[in-house]
């Protein structure tokens, strides 16, 4: 199939340029940007009349929850809702029931997204058997069945030789390994930030030190090692900073912060709302402001949704009784886009962080606009604004504190590998 | 604002789940109702007709004797129904959800829950999801508020020294996991006292424990100087593990409160604590029973405190 998408604004996230332009597809791929290729036909030809044409977003933290736990969310329903929000590709979490630490469940996951036909999905395998942070997955065969990333999601590793042995193994088999770095004593019993308003409402606190306690140690093994590490959903700037810094000594290292740590922050949690509830804890106002400059330099180079959909009941509770999480997928570009019109980073930041950032931390070819790259776009207008609530949304989880608001960025269409998955039914 | 919830938009008490966010007249308004009723417990029939017909469900999730009686005295001396339900020995660990709790009891057509739950904001939640003519009263949520307790106690202090702008009140203790000092921190601040201190070890006191409104010293001494409140606070005995204290014996050898150490505050100080207490642990028994304190005082007004709150959140006085 040959498709022409013309009278765009060509978002290149390589140079952070914005211009005038089309991009031309055939068999999948892109063919030509900017022009088109001589003695080209399109059989489809979409007018995009004036939206950005980007790369399509890659989210390195996604929660699908199938198998094991479909009231949450499915693979068809999540995927759905991804390509909605101009997500082409996925880390699916392990975090499954089965966990995702045998060839078997990957290949399931695969398989139903695959049915499901809309994005793609890179599934991380289980850091260690069953989670359970003592005993090592069989990485080869993870490997073997296609996995690329392996990380114990939110569940802890019990002691620092395990962690030393875990990244000892993955590396060799060059799997890359994903980190959410909470040291779980440090953080034991919290739900909330450890500061002033945790000590208003007498919620028990996560200390910031929780986090950069454990890059620490992950950045000490990681000098030993020579592992590639990505570290996920960061909530503080001193551990950002720490990252960075490592990095430059180099260190194989990145990381990735959630959208909503760039918007929310503690004080979000007065009024004890659950659906501001969320691990990593929203932290401070100066956090939140020191992340989002770390995304605007690059030492952040990807931002993820850290979607976690739940079910009603989940977050029908006092607020420490409830599930952490936001049902984040369809609100990751445009909260992204909001804080361009606050002036935080240009739109093309924004977007190279949700595409070519991400991208480079996988070792993916996808999200940049290139002849020869699979044609996984995301053409949306951030002008136009659209309300978060009952119509459209697609993911089973409604759980999130911005339902009800109304965001700039509209989706208008998502392609994966030239075939167009989603359309804005207005 | 956490206290959002409470007011109406008429500025009526609908729910009592905070002292803060309350102004000082809403506190002052507490305290003379409570007064008004301090006579019916010397009456031959120790009631008032106020809430006849109404049906109050003390609804406990963490055992509680001394609060959950003098509820149940209160709603009793007004006249109303009560039902005790303590959930901790029923229906959640079956596995029902606070929720299904709230909404199988408010099907009995009830009037008010008086809650008392381990986790902060439990109170908030169910007051937000209640039928909007139930009135929920906060007895106690984790570490967030106990706002009936703190109100007792201004009650308490204001009956022997009336004018709290001169006051320096002192608090003692685990701060930490403690909801009644914060409830009480937030009330003296809003009557407008001199000064509140917190005294404990570093462990035991909150982050920026000084954002709300306290001056922290870690030495009993310099707490204690001055002083024309002290209230102790209850040491849980489970806080020797954990590693935020080293035994009870060094506690209180640092911050317990004997009569000696007393002698710091002003020569008429007011000793205080929200009970049950451990002698010897915070609190020496020359001091519990000594002239200086009220304790058993504290837990007569109780009584009286929590009438006047369920009157006033049922619109049975005017507010």
């Amino acid at each position: 199939m040959k498709i022409a998408l013309v009278n765009g604004r060509l978002l290149d996230p390589e140079n952070e340029t914005l211009n005038p332009g089309g991009v031309w597809i055939a068999d999948g791929r892109i063919v030509s940007v900017g022009a088109a290729p001589a003695d080209f036909t399109p059989e489809r030809e979409l007018d995009v009349r004036g939206a950005v044409i980007a790369p399509g977003l890659i989210d390195l933290s996604v929660h699908l929850r199938e198998p094991g736990q479909e009231h949450k969310g499915t693979i068809a329903s999540e995927t759905a809702a991804a390509v909605k929000g101009g997500v082409t590709t996925l880390c699916s979490s392990p975090e499954t029931d089965p966990v995702a630490d045998t060839p078997a469940v990957i290949e399931l996951v695969r398989e139903r997204a695959q049915a499901a036909a809309r994005a793609k999905l890179v599934p991380v395998g289980a850091l260690t058997r069953n989670l359970d942070g003592e005993s090592l997955s069989e990485m080869y065969a993870l490997r073997q069945a296609g996995c690329r990333v392996v990380g114990n999601g939110t569940r802890p590793l019990r002691h620092s030789l395990v962690w030393r042995r875990a990244l000892e193994y993955a590396a060799t088999y060059d799997l890359i390994v994903f980190v959410r770095p909470l040291d779980e004593w440090l953080a034991a019993g919290g739900c909330v930030h450890e500061g002033a308003v945790a000590t208003r409402l007498g919620l028990p606190g996560i200390p910031a030190s929780a986090e950069t306690v454990a890059v620490a140690q992950i950045l000490a093994l990681v000098e030993e090692i020579d592992t590639r590490v990505h570290f996920s959903c960061l909530s503080t700037r001193r551990a950002a900073a720490m990252i960075a810094a490592a990095g430059a000594d180099g260190l194989p290292v990145s990381c990735d912060v959630a959208a909503h740590q760039l918007h929310l922050s503690e004080a979000d949690v007065i009024g004890f709302d659950p659906m501001v509830h969320v691990m990593p804890p929203l932290r401070t106002a100066a956090d939140r402001d020191g992340l989002r400059r770390a995304v605007a330099e690059g030492t952040v180079t990807a931002v993820c949704s850290d979607h976690q959909p739940h079910e009603a009941d989940a977050k029908l509770d006092a607020f420490p009784d409830t599930a952490p999480g936001i049902s984040a997928l369809e609100t990751l570009l445009s909260l992204m886009i909001e804080l361009t019109a606050e002036g935080v980073f240009t739109l093309p930041q924004a977007v190279a962080r949700l595409t070519l950032g991400p991208a480079r931390v996988l070792g993916l070819s996808t999200g940049r606009l290139r002849p020869g790259v699979p044609a996984d776009l995301c053409v949306f207008d951030p002008e136009a604004s659209w309300r978060v609530g009952e119509s459209h949304w697609r993911s089973r989880g409604r759980n999130t504190p911005f339902w009800g608001r109304t965001l700039k960025g509209r989706v208008r269409c998502t392609l994966v590998d030239g075939r167009v998955v989603y359309m804005d039914p207005e | 604002m956490t206290s959002a919830l409470q007011l109406d938009d008429s500025g009526r008490l609908r729910h009592f789940l905070t002292i803060e966010g309350l102004d000082r007249v809403w506190l002052e308004r507490i305290m003379d109702t409570a007064a008004s009723f301090g006579s019916v417990a010397e009456q031959k029939v120790k009631k008032v007709p106020l809430l006849r017909g109404k049906t109050v469900v003390n609804l406990f999730f963490e055992p509680s004797t001394r609060t959950r009686t003098t509820f149940e005295l209160a709603a009793k001396r007004l006249s109303a129904d009560v039902l005790n339900i303590n959930v901790a020995v029923s229906a959640t660990t079956k596995g029902e959800s606070l929720i299904d709790t709230v909404r199988n009891l408010e099907a009995m057509s009830v009037d008010m829950f008086v809650v008392r739950h381990g986790a902060s904001g439990a109170a908030h939640f169910i007051a937000r999801h209640v039928a909007p003519h139930i009135s929920v009263i906060n007895a106690g949520d984790g570490r967030h508020a106990h706002p009936t307790q703190a109100m007792l106690d201004m009650f308490t202090i204001r009956r022997h020294k009336p004018d709290f702008s001169s006051l320096i009140v002192t608090i003692v203790g685990d701060i930490l996991h403690s909801r009644v000092a914060r409830s009480q921190i937030h009330a003296l601040n809003t009557l407008g006292v001199a000064e509140v201190r917190v005294v404990a070890p570093r462990t035991l006191l909150p982050v920026a424990v000084e954002s709300l409104g306290v001056r922290a010293c870690h030495d009993l001494d310099e707490g204690l100087e001055d002083a024309d409140v002290v209230i102790m606070l209850r040491l849980q005995k489970e806080r020797m593990q954990g590693a935020l204290l080293p035994s009870e014996h060094e506690f209180f050898r640092c911050f317990g409160l004997t009569r000696q150490r007393l002698r710091r505050a002003k020569p008429d100080c007011l000793v205080m604590h929200p009970g049950p207490i451990n002698r010897g642990v915070e609190i020496a028994s020359e001091v519990a029973d000594g002239g200086h304190s009220v304790i058993l005082e504290q837990v007569g007004h109780g009584i009286a405190v929590r009438m006047a709150v369920m009157a006033l959140t049922m619109g049975a006085v005017q507010g």
